[in-house]
């Protein structure tokens, strides 16, 4: 859901510095509790600054006009040009039209930034002034830039990216790790399997169901094309949740990837297949197979994952596990909420699938 | 495995923790409640997949429905009041596994076919599944419902959890509820019992515990020492509207002191628990309750609303609102000092008031901290030092602020108070939850912790009876207050010298 908004108050400058940038928000959000909107509380949740290509800076300020109430409470998006020479601001004010309960409406402010390739090796002194001081602060960069990424890493605890934007699979977790180790990283990868992970955990919860995880021998998980990194961590959850130690993935005929992990009581197959019918980024579903012959198996369906689970006599229960899908726009909000909260088990999982790949 | 030993090692690091194949059945499934506030909040767990990865829902009423005209009338609700627009798919996928019992709730061909039902789901889902009966209906019929469960053995089922959601009210006096809790619990267990007290899933009043417990900053000032006084307020601006059969049944002590203002005085009060399971909150609470000595009747204020001015439109008084007797002597207003009498809070006066009709909507808790013991500052030409007050708003700007003294720009060391304040709605991004999404969830998990335990409820009532004689002896007699003003005049009575209320 887009975020309705009320009023937006802008300011514009070509050729401008950060501290008239500054000086130009904090007079506009005076004038923002002055206003129309006199009752509007500037939100202090979360400075997020976005590197982008200035090509794509359009689409990219779609993406994050799209996440509903997942809005950063400042955001600052750089959109770098290689040629220019100068920095082009734009300071917006939005004070968000559907109001709180209470009456209370709050506003958020949105710094876009036109700078040049030269400015990139500078960017930490542009952007220090222009965040909000002990709020938490994440870097995105959906276009690369990992100069700038490295540049501003000091200004920040979080980083947000997008393990799947990375073609080639070991770069993407060699890159997230070497994050990982400056960073708490949220990444859309990860959070792509995060209603997999619920389900896989849920399947297994009731006591008489537990004792099977020790018994498992076989997980195929099914991804997009592009979304292989999304399943690899997702066998990489279970290899560190699992205590299994991974080997490495080989390519099939089929252009699946296969390997075998060890655990306690023998090894587990472990297979990344491609869902070329699968039309969205992330997962498309996953079967267990355990000692004693179960099969359960979840996939995308209408109003939640279809699961089936088959049984050694050839017993089989099908049923829908609800749930809607949260689209792209939705995982990225969720990726914006998540620089709020530490998921212990992600760097785990992450070890455990460079293991895989390497 | 990383988990301890028998633990789910796959848990750790979800933010929505499993909750076991369930069926739940609602008695009372065509009623307000379940229409508002229980189908939409079943529906937004299903949007978020926080339902069970396998379950079914079963309606129990008296109406004479098809499955397919109560599924009708569940999607209907779901769209009217669901605080986010149904997805058409997750709806089906819910709906299709929704069923419906007609039956009056003493009749026992009502539990033989909801028996068979809940058997034809586990049948059809090859396990045993949990069973949750929630019991939204008059509180005339919870034990009736409670014991046809055990007559027919649904009170019990092999390899899986039985549980038992009983709303408000549990009971309308001490006895009431003593008598409830033996008949519950002569069917159940009490671990299988969750009392409903909706207020508990309020985030805001869950975060009551976490501003106490979670800031090192207030421990040492929480006590005798340092705070003057406590006031709680739960105000409504609104009437009684179509609900006078209940809440001329039931008053404003009833209605909202005796849970909803007691719960919050017991989170304010209680010692930190070693940890926050379901029964190490609650012994810290009921501790609490128990050391309040119920108010002599002269510590007590009741009162009803007269015609007055609400937003600048004229309203009516309460025996003139739709199916209110005329020699109604219920309260809309009730006021009450108590004391926790107990090594933290000996001699510290808490001030309980709740009231229909009043000038605003508030709920909140108002700490003033005893004054400062010496001033060096001259007072003329300002409006002078006032104590620290620390209010912490429960609804509807959810949120802490502190008063404090500041200097007024100037030659001269003036003083006046200023608001550092914080709003919840600023500081985080997510929407909550509808306190029933939380409390069915946790139910259906079986974490009691935002229930009310049996001897919590007593020890409720305990407080709350003497008033209730006491009142009915005409002690202290029925006042009256203007609607849309601050209460009634004589509510003052009730403060010690000096205290006086917070404007609502």
């Amino acid at each position: 859901m887009t975020a309705l908004v009320a009023s937006d108050r802008t300011w514009f400058e070509r050729d401008t510095t950060p501290a008239a940038i500054e000086a130009a928000l904090r007079r506009l959000l005076v004038e923002s509790r002055h206003g129309e909107h006199s009752g509007a509380i500037p939100a202090r949740v979360l400075n997020l600054v976005t590197v982008v290509d200035r090509q794509w800076r359009g689409e990219i300020e779609n993406r994050l006009e799209r996440v509903g109430r997942y809005h950063a409470s400042r955001t600052v998006l750089l959109a770098v040009e290689p040629r220019r020479t100068t920095i082009d601001a734009r300071a917006t004010v939005h004070v968000d039209a559907e109001p709180h309960p209470s009456g209370m409406t709050t506003a958020r402010e949105h710094l876009v930034l036109d700078v040049g390739a030269e400015h990139v090796e500078h960017l930490a002194t542009i952007v220090d002034p222009l965040v909000v001081t002990d709020l938490p602060t994440m870097l995105w960069a959906p276009h690369g830039h990992a100069e700038a990424i490295d540049e501003l890493l000091p200004l920040a605890q979080v980083v947000l990216l997008d393990s799947v934007d990375e073609p080639d699979l070991e770069d993407a977790l060699a890159r997230a790790r070497a994050l990982a180790r400056r960073a708490y990283v949220v990444d859309l990868a990860w959070l792509r399997s995060t209603p997999w992970r619920e389900r896989i955990a849920g399947a297994f919860d009731p006591p008489a169901e537990r004792a099977r995880l020790a018994t498992i021998a076989a997980v195929e998980v099914r991804h997009h094309p592009d979304s292989a990194v999304a399943g690899v961590l997702l066998l990489g959850w279970l290899c560190a949740r699992l205590g299994w130690r991974p080997g490495a993935l080989a390519a099939r005929r089929d252009r699946a990837l296969e390997g075998r992990a060890r655990a306690r009581r023998g090894e587990v197959r472990l297979v990344l297949r491609p869902a070329p019918e699968q039309p969205v980024r992330g997962l498309a579903g996953l079967t267990i197979e355990t000692g004693d012959g179960t099969v359960l198996r979840l996939d995308r369906g209408e109003g939640g994952l279809r699961a089936e689970r088959v049984t050694r006599r050839g017993g089989r229960r099908t049923w829908t596990v609800l749930g809607a899908s949260r689209g792209e726009p939705g995982i990225l909000g969720e990726g914006i909420r998540q620089a709020l909260l530490r998921d212990p088990t992600y760097r785990p999982a992450l070890d455990a699938a460079a293991e895989m790949v390497a | 495995m990383t988990a301890a030993a028998g633990g789910n090692p796959l848990v750790e690091g979800l933010e929505r923790l499993p909750v076991g194949p369930t069926t739940l059945t609602i008695f009372g499934a065509t009623g307000d409640l379940a229409r508002r506030k229980l189908l939409p909040a079943l529906y937004n767990l299903a949007h978020d997949g926080a339902l069970p990865e396998r379950f079914n829902l079963i309606g129990v009423s008296r109406g004479d429905e098809s499955h397919d005209a109560y599924r009708a009338m569940a999607r209907e609700a779901i769209c009217r009041f669901s605080r986010r627009r149904p997805d058409p798919k997750v709806l089906d996928a819910l709906l299709e596994n929704v069923r419906y019992v007609a039956g009056t709730f003493g009749e026992a061909e009502t539990y033989a076919r909801l028996g068979e039902l809940l058997a034809e789901f586990d049948e059809v889902d090859g396990v045993p599944l949990n069973r949750a009966f929630y019991l939204s209906t008059s509180p005339a019929f919870f034990p009736v419902i409670v014991e046809q469960l055990g007559a027919h053995g649904l009170a019990r089922h092999d390899h899986a959890e039985v549980r038992v959601i009983i709303e408000k009210p549990f009971g309308t006096n001490g006895r009431e509820a003593r008598e409830l809790n033996r008949r519950v619990l002569s069917v159940f267990e009490e671990p299988q019992v969750f009392r409903i007290d909706h207020y508990l899933g309020k985030e805001t009043v869950q975060n009551v515990m976490a501003f106490r417990f979670a800031n090192g900053l207030f421990e040492p000032i929480w006590n005798r020492n340092y705070i003057d006084r406590v006031e709680i307020t739960a105000a409504e601006d609104v009437g009684i509207g179509t609900r006078a059969g209940y809440y001329d049944a039931a008053g404003a002590l009833r209605d909202l002191v005796q849970n909803h203002l007691l719960q919050l005085l017991c989170l304010l009060c209680m010692e930190p628990p070693v940890r926050f399971q379901a029964d190490e909150v609650r012994d810290e609470k009921v501790k609490v309750l128990r050391a309040i000595t119920p108010p002599a009747p002269e510590h007590t204020v009741r009162a009803r609303y007269t015609a007055g001015t609400e937003g600048g439109e004229d309203v009516p008084g309460y025996l003139e609102e739709e199916g209110v007797p005329p020699d109604s002597q219920t309260e809309t207003y009730a006021a009450l000092r108590l004391e926790v009498d107990n090594w933290r809070w000996n001699g510290v006066p808490f001030y309980l008031r709740t009231g229909k009709r009043l000038a605003r909507k508030v709920t909140e808790i108002a700490i003033t901290l005893k004054p400062v013991p010496h001033l060096a500052f001259e007072q003329a030409g300002s409006v002078g030092v006032q104590p620290n007050q620390l209010v912490y708003t429960v609804q509807p700007n959810e949120g802490v602020s502190l008063s404090l003294g500041a200097k007024i720009p100037g030659t001269r060391m003036a003083i006046r108070p200023v608001q550092m304040e914080f709003l919840y709605g600023t500081a985080f991004m997510s929407q909550s939850p509808e306190a029933y999404e939380r409390l069915i969830t946790d139910a259906m998990r079986g974490d009691a912790t935002l229930f009310t335990r049996n001897d919590e409820v007593e020890a409720q009532w305990r407080v709350i009876d003497p008033i209730l004689d006491a009142w009915a002896a005409g002690e202290p007699p029925l006042d009256t207050y203007e609607a849309g003003s601050q209460g009634p005049d004589t509510a003052s009575r009730i403060m010690d010298p000096g205290d006086r209320w917070r404007a609502i």
